[in-house]
């Protein structure tokens, strides 16, 4: 699909009321078995970030706004209406500063293991620093199974090239202020729709403690710790993943 | 030829290698003991105080956080230099643009180290490795067209002198940019770049810069200063002058066969104590998606694992020998270059002793350098280049031809 002269790939699946599903940063999910379930309920529309799973990076893309606007003008093309904003990890940080300049176009949204603010203060390491790790540490980071991950040894060729490219678009969105906007928590207060936060209560990347500390910076909004999974809960755990968002939903 | 001697200011009293998971960026400064250190940067001072009494260049570079090399602002070894050395030209190879934020007060430093030394500086812009990203907080993605703008407003720093002006670009912003003192060299000091592939030479050659290689060795030599020469033609409608191309190498001369043996050992640390995790060798957009999942293989460019001296001595890395050697094995690989005008010698790394290093020095410039000088000066840069052209591929050097006995 063309949106501001980007050619950007949207996975379109299912039918019912829209979910507009924002992937985290280890690329897209819209192919998994949760998604699969989801799509009986929903109208899933789920875009790939530009530079993750093969596309390109646009040559002026290079902070997070670049998505944001990209998906407020995605809305608009589309003409989604009470849409059901999902976004893991990093695309949950797009989600809530989506959520936070306009909620004219969504119902709910729902942050699964999302960054996107800093809870500490200066010292503390809020948010691992995926990119100071090396890859056997990383899996143990993502996952609460890290053999969820394989190896970069046991990856193909062309597996192995898109892990890089995802990693390289990556740090062009998230790494300096890393993975949070500092604004954003000042903001938040403008997202006056029902949110929900899901998380993985093993989480590497950011504890359940993160988790609840974002929780609390909206006013109203509700969190699920979902047990036995880290960074992806839709991946380790889909069906409590699922049935988690289907009673937040209705 | 003119040639320019080079150390990377090691500190090399590191406990056992397996105790630590990498050199660079992360290695805990409880492992520094300052007097050592100040022991350590005072005689690198001292050795490049006598390359100036001998006649030869000085060249001076930067990293940050590692024990690989102390120097964490070139600028400032190179200020101190200005003052303590008479004749050397001062090459300083160079200042990592996009990882300062900065460019004005590159231009500052840069000119204030020119009008000290009157006129002696060669300033050099480089893009930077890999393991300085994590040190320096910057994502090297588009590193190379951040060197570039950076260097666009470095210029103009330099050669505007009616008062402020604006620049505004993409990666760097300064309003009122009007610097004191401006340079002392004009328009502006010469300029170096480094390049690492045909491509990179491509806008260095445009701007008529010398472009420097390093550690490129025979097998990539061809095709990176190829690609300048090329591009320099198309841009200027003459052949590049040799003064145009810069190669390093990691290089000792010694009386005989066994000393040379012994220093080059010596220097090889600064290729084997280069241990780095790789998370710290592949930061995210240094390296497009097919070399980035190369060096995730352990496949990628850079330094190779083990590295031997007989292997990096085949691969034109290291030149080492008696005086003769050292010239034949220049020689060679400078003929199949098709011919530089700069030779860079790495000639200290880290535990050659002060005296081994200085013997090496003197031997280079009363015997190896002469001949060197006399090579360029009656060889012609459009007929090397030619000759070169017309030689097969090789991957290493006919160790043969060098009658070096310690290479097996």
């Amino acid at each position: 699909m063309k949106l501001q002269g980007i050619d950007l790939d949207v996975a379109r699946m299912g039918s019912g009321s829209p979910l507009l599903m924002l992937h985290g940063v280890g690329g897209p999910v819209a192919g998994m078995p949760f998604a699969t379930r989801l799509a009986e309920k929903f109208e899933i529309i789920a875009p790939v970030h530009p530079g993750f799973a093969g596309t390109r990076i646009p040559d002026h893309f290079d902070c997070i706004d670049d998505l944001v606007y990209l998906y407020l003008d995605l809305l608009d093309l589309l003409d989604l209406r009470e849409t059901l904003l999902v976004g893991f990890s990093m695309g949950g940080w797009v989600a809530a500063e989506m959520a936070s300049m306009t909620t004219e176009r969504l119902s709910r949204l729902a942050l699964v293991n999302s960054v996107g603010v800093k809870v500490g203060g200066r010292d503390d390491r809020d948010i691992a620093d995926l990119f100071a790790v090396s890859g056997k540490r990383l899996a143990e980071i993502m996952f609460h199974d890290p053999s969820m991950m394989p190896g970069f040894a046991d990856m193909s060729e062309e597996q192995l090239e898109t892990v890089a490219a995802n990693r390289m678009a990556l740090g062009v969105y998230t790494w300096d202020p890393y993975m949070h906007n500092p604004k954003l928590p000042g903001r938040l207060h403008r997202v006056t729709i029902p949110v929900h936060f899901m998380w993985g209560a093993s989480d590497g990347l950011v504890s359940v403690d993160y988790g609840r500390g974002f929780c609390a910076m909206i006013p109203g909004a509700t969190m699920t710790v979902i047990e036995e999974a880290g960074h992806a809960p839709h991946m380790e755990q889909p069906d409590r993943f699922v049935d988690a968002l289907l009673a937040f939903a209705s | 030829m003119k040639s320019w001697w080079f150390t990377e200011d090691c500190y090399p009293y590191l406990p056992d290698e397996n105790s630590y998971p990498s050199i660079r960026v992360e290695l805990p400064n409880v492992h520094c003991d300052p007097q050592k250190a100040s022991e350590l940067y005072n005689r690198y001072l001292d050795l490049w105080c006598a390359a100036d009494e001998l006649g030869i260049g000085i060249m001076v570079n930067e990293h940050h956080q590692t024990a690989t090399c102390m120097v964490p602002a070139a600028p400032i070894m190179l200020g101190i230099l200005a003052r303590q050395t008479e004749r050397a030209r001062l090459l300083i190879l160079g200042n990592p643009l996009p990882n300062r934020n900065q460019p004005v007060r590159v231009a500052e430093e840069m000119a204030m180290i020119d009008v000290i030394s009157k006129g002696r500086l060669e300033c050099g812009f480089v893009r930077s490795v890999p393991y300085e990203s994590a040190a320096a907080n910057i994502l090297p993605y588009k590193g190379t067209e951040r060197l570039w703008e950076a260097h666009d407003l470095i210029l103009k720093a330099w050669t505007t002198h009616d008062g402020p002006f604006n620049f505004e670009g993409r990666w760097y912003r300064h309003r009122q940019v009007n610097i004191w003192p401006r340079p002392w060299q004009q328009p502006h000091p010469p300029v170096w770049i480094t390049m690492g592939s045909a491509g990179t030479a491509v806008p260095v050659a445009e701007h008529g810069y010398v472009g420097a290689v390093f550690l490129a060795g025979y097998p990539r030599i061809r095709s990176i200063f190829g690609g300048y020469r090329n591009a320099y033609l198309a841009a200027h409608g003459k052949p590049a002058p040799f003064d145009r191309l810069a190669y390093l190498a990691l290089c000792y001369v010694g009386e005989n066969e066994r000393e040379a043996e012994n220093g080059a050992n010596h220097l090889m640390w600064y290729m084997q104590a280069n241990k780095v995790a790789e998370q710290w060798r592949n930061p995210p957009g240094y390296y497009q998606p097919p070399v980035a999942a190369a060096v995730m293989r352990g496949v990628g460019p850079g330094i190779p694992v083990n590295p031997t001296l007989d292997q990096q001595m085949a691969r034109g890395n290291v030149f080492a020998g008696t005086p003769d050697q050292v010239y034949a094995q220049i020689k060679a690989f400078w003929e199949y270059s098709g011919g530089f005008g700069h030779m860079i010698i790495m000639g200290q790394a880290g535990f050659l002793s002060d005296a081994d290093a200085l013997k090496s020095m003197q031997l280079y410039t009363d015997e190896v350098y002469p001949r060197l000088r006399e090579l360029t000066k009656k060889s012609d840069p459009a007929e090397v280049a030619e000759r070169s052209r017309a030689m097969a591929d090789k991957e290493s050097a006919d160790l043969g031809n060098f009658g070096t006995k310690f290479v097996r």
